[in-house]
């Protein structure tokens, strides 16, 4: 039974006939654990790799969906539709001079985009992919994503703070205010669904949804959860800080938040973790409510090929609603949104906790 | 735990200040303590050239005042001038002023929607906006060749005639517009988020507002009925039928209702226009009176003397523009250059009462009251 990547890796290699050879190569030099570390850092640096390719999918996406929406075209020049523009961007963005105000705290001021970027990769760590694709299915996988997603305001606030700029100050302040306020709600929420699976591995999360009532409607947690697929959308869009809650660097008002005073590739590394975090909230939204990589299996694919491509297109759906609503709505104020992530988004989190909590004992579902 | 104030210098390069202008903001956190508008840094000395050139070379420049809404800065001086020297303007003339003025409203206010929204947070209005707005300057462009600065509103009448096709395109506008501002309602007017940001915020009441000068749609916004077509009725809105669009309630959203509720005053305006149009082919009138005329052809039409001189004396006159009360105050002396002119700018005027409006409040919503008002800087810096 293979579980993760290491083991496809393992699995694909035997397959070939060369894994064998390999194996023997190292273990004659008795350092047979050399070979597992190479095998994990290759699974990793594919991850990244897709990873980043995936955030430059979505700056084209995302600009796309925008030109979409107010009947334009987008890019159009670079490579065919535009495709390659982001690639243009950061060639542009490489070329640019890396400015460090003078009286910025230079370290941090340096430190903060590499930090602000590290959680957002180290989030894809447990999440699943599709069948056995995920790189460790961690036995806290839940609560390490919650756990890695809460260190993103820390490296927001480094920014403000070393930026020695009074909007990047307010814009990384109402950062850690609004991240603060509406981890709770998410946390609550995935808790809910950890009621049910008994579990906090994203695995046996995915798993427990499998398989359909009446053979048409998919075990998917949102249909046990509604609300709590609405509080969790809703503090994931929040924690993104994506409109209508993207006051961390809302242009009306902070010039650009917290990165104001950063240009060139520092610039840029805000922007992919950004785009980084919209892909893993979004994976973490399918894995949780939306049946994770679950689907129908074709016959003569591989499960895991045809599960990686039920995952992306799901992943894709929850991207296109927060790229839809982006372009919808105004932003509401900072404090409209503590209001509402203290005032209703938690009490209602703690009444779907209680009401998920009836629904386990009673033993309905 | 010791806080302390934080000044912020909001501009004058900023996203949201419209173009150049600063608040001086004392901030405790996120709340306004103290505002301060400091201006001018878009001043060009407008009125003192005023002086300096001849009644006609000025046009031009009363363009770039309020650069979204150019036909009611041409007309508001050449209304003065026609009043300061007596001039007699043909009836197709007004009925034409009057359709580019009320043309002109609309699309400032589009231009208004759009960037309230932009300032919002959201991005479509301003392109949904500024794709309506396209065809109204196709249609400018039609008329004068300009789209934006038109020069096209001459004491005595209008530059050209209607060019052929002009009508049928316009209704064409005023069908689609009628449709698309339905659109925009529902896009904005239903969003509760929306809703949230502009109630109850930047509130200023009735007799306040009058205090401080207000006019156009940020007064009536506060439920005073004022408006200068009705009160002090000019060109041929007394023959016109439509109503002054006044909201009570004074916070961002009404002032937002009134502009809204205009553009559909402003497309009723238009359609009796084209259908009540005087088929007198005659846009100018050729004769002054005292006017010297010069021996020099005129490039730009027959029907106007390059030079001419009023009779010595004052005169102020006021319009509706769509920003508010537009006037111009004319001193001359007898000479073909006037003595003093003098522009009263909805945009200055109004803009004085932001800090009013948003002490207390907090930055996004100094943002909000701010487009509300909807001044232009080269308005307000003149």
């Amino acid at each position: 039974m293979i579980e993760n990547a290491y083991q496809l890796i393992v699995y694909v290699l035997t397959l070939l006939g060369v894994y064998e050879w390999i194996y023997g190569i190292f273990q004659s030099f008795g350092i047979d654990y050399v070979l597992q570390i190479i095998i994990v850092f290759v699974e990793i640096v594919i991850l990244f790799a897709f990873v980043l390719v995936t955030v430059m999918f979505l700056t084209w996406m995302e600009r796309k969906v925008v030109a979409m929406v107010q009947s334009r075209y987008g890019p159009m020049v670079t490579g065919p539709r535009g495709l390659l523009q982001p690639v243009m961007d950061g060639v542009k963005l490489i070329g640019k001079e890396d400015i460090i105000p003078a009286k910025a705290d230079r370290w941090i001021f340096t430190l903060a985009p590499f930090i602000v970027f590290i959680p957002a990769l180290l989030v894809f760590i447990p999440l699943p992919f599709g069948k056995s694709l995920i790189i460790s299915d961690l036995r806290v996988g839940l609560l390490y994503i919650i756990a890695i997603s809460a260190m993103s305001p820390v490296a927001l606030l480094l920014a403000g703070w070393a930026s020695n700029n009074k909007y990047s100050l307010m814009g990384a302040m109402r950062a850690v205010a609004q991240d603060i306020s509406y981890t709770i709600p998410l946390a609550l929420t995935a808790i809910a669904v950890v009621m049910f699976t008994g579990s906090l591995s994203t695995v046996d999360i995915v798993n427990a949804q499998g398989g359909t009532w009446f053979g048409i409607i998919p075990k998917w947690f949102i249909f046990i959860q509604p609300l709590g697929f609405i509080l969790f959308l809703i503090a994931s869009i929040a924690e993104m800080g994506r409109i209508p809650f993207d006051f961390q660097e809302s242009e009306s008002e902070l010039v650009a938040g917290f990165f104001t005073e950063y240009s060139g590739m520092k610039f840029a590394m805000f922007f992919l973790a950004e785009y980084a975090h919209l892909f893993a909230v979004s994976g973490i939204i399918v894995t949780l409510f939306l049946g994770g990589w679950e689907g129908p299996a074709l016959p003569f694919i591989p499960v895991q090929l045809t599960s990686l491509v039920i995952f992306l297109i799901k992943t894709y759906a929850v991207i296109f609603f927060a790229m839809w609503l982006r372009d919808t709505v105004p932003r509401v104020r900072i404090d409209q949104l503590l209001n509402l992530g203290w005032k209703i988004m938690v009490p209602l989190a703690v009444l779907n906790l209680l009401l998920t909590g009836f629904i386990v004992v009673a033993g309905v579902i | 735990m010791e806080t302390e104030e934080l000044l912020l210098n909001m501009g004058p390069v900023h996203p949201s200040t419209h173009g150049v202008l600063r608040f001086k903001l004392r901030m405790d956190g996120e709340i306004i303590k103290e505002c301060n508008i400091v201006m001018g840094y878009l001043h060009r000395g407008t009125e003192k050239l005023g002086e300096m050139k001849t009644y006609l070379q000025f046009t031009p420049y009363t363009d770039r005042l309020d650069y979204i809404s150019a036909f009611p800065n041409n007309y508001a001086y050449a209304k003065a001038i026609e009043e300061l020297a007596g001039i007699e303007v043909p009836l197709r003339a007004e009925y034409i002023r009057v359709l580019t003025m009320e043309l002109n409203r609309i699309i400032n206010h589009l231009v208004f929607m759009g960037s309230l929204l932009m300032d919002l947070g959201a991005a479509t209005m301003i392109m949904w906006g500024f794709r309506e707005r396209e065809k109204a300057l196709q249609l400018f462009e039609m008329l004068c060749g300009a789209r934006m600065t038109f020069n096209y509103i001459k004491p005595g009448g209008v530059r050209d005639d209607l060019p052929d096709g002009f009508i049928p395109k316009l209704n064409e506008f005023l069908k689609d517009m009628e449709k698309r501002i339905d659109d925009y309602e529902q896009l904005i007017n239903e969003n509760e988020i929306f809703l949230m940001r502009m109630k109850n915020i930047g509130v200023i009441s009735a007799q306040e507002a009058i205090n401080y000068g207000l006019t156009g749609p940020a007064l009536r916004g506060s439920g005073v009925s004022y408006d200068i077509r009705k009160l002090e009725p000019y060109s041929i809105y007394p023959d016109l039928d439509f109503k002054v669009c006044v909201q009570s309630e004074g916070d961002s959203f009404a002032r937002y209702m009134v502009r809204v509720d205009e553009m559909r005053e402003s497309l009723h305006i238009l359609r009796q226009v084209v259908d009540t149009m005087p088929e007198a082919k005659i846009v100018a009138q050729a004769k002054y009176g005292i006017a010297p005329m010069t021996g020099m052809p005129s490039a730009v039409s027959t029907y106007f003397p390059r030079i001419f001189a009023p009779p010595a004396g004052e005169v102020y006159s006021r319009i509706e523009a769509p920003k508010g009360e537009l006037g111009f105050y004319i001193v001359s002396d007898g000479t073909t250059k006037p003595y003093r002119v003098k522009i009263r700018s909805p945009s200055f005027c109004n803009l004085t009462a932001i800090p009013r409006m948003v002490v207390g409040l907090k930055i996004p919503d100094l943002i909000a009251a701010f487009g509300t008002i909807d001044v232009v800087l080269g308005d307000v810096d003149r």
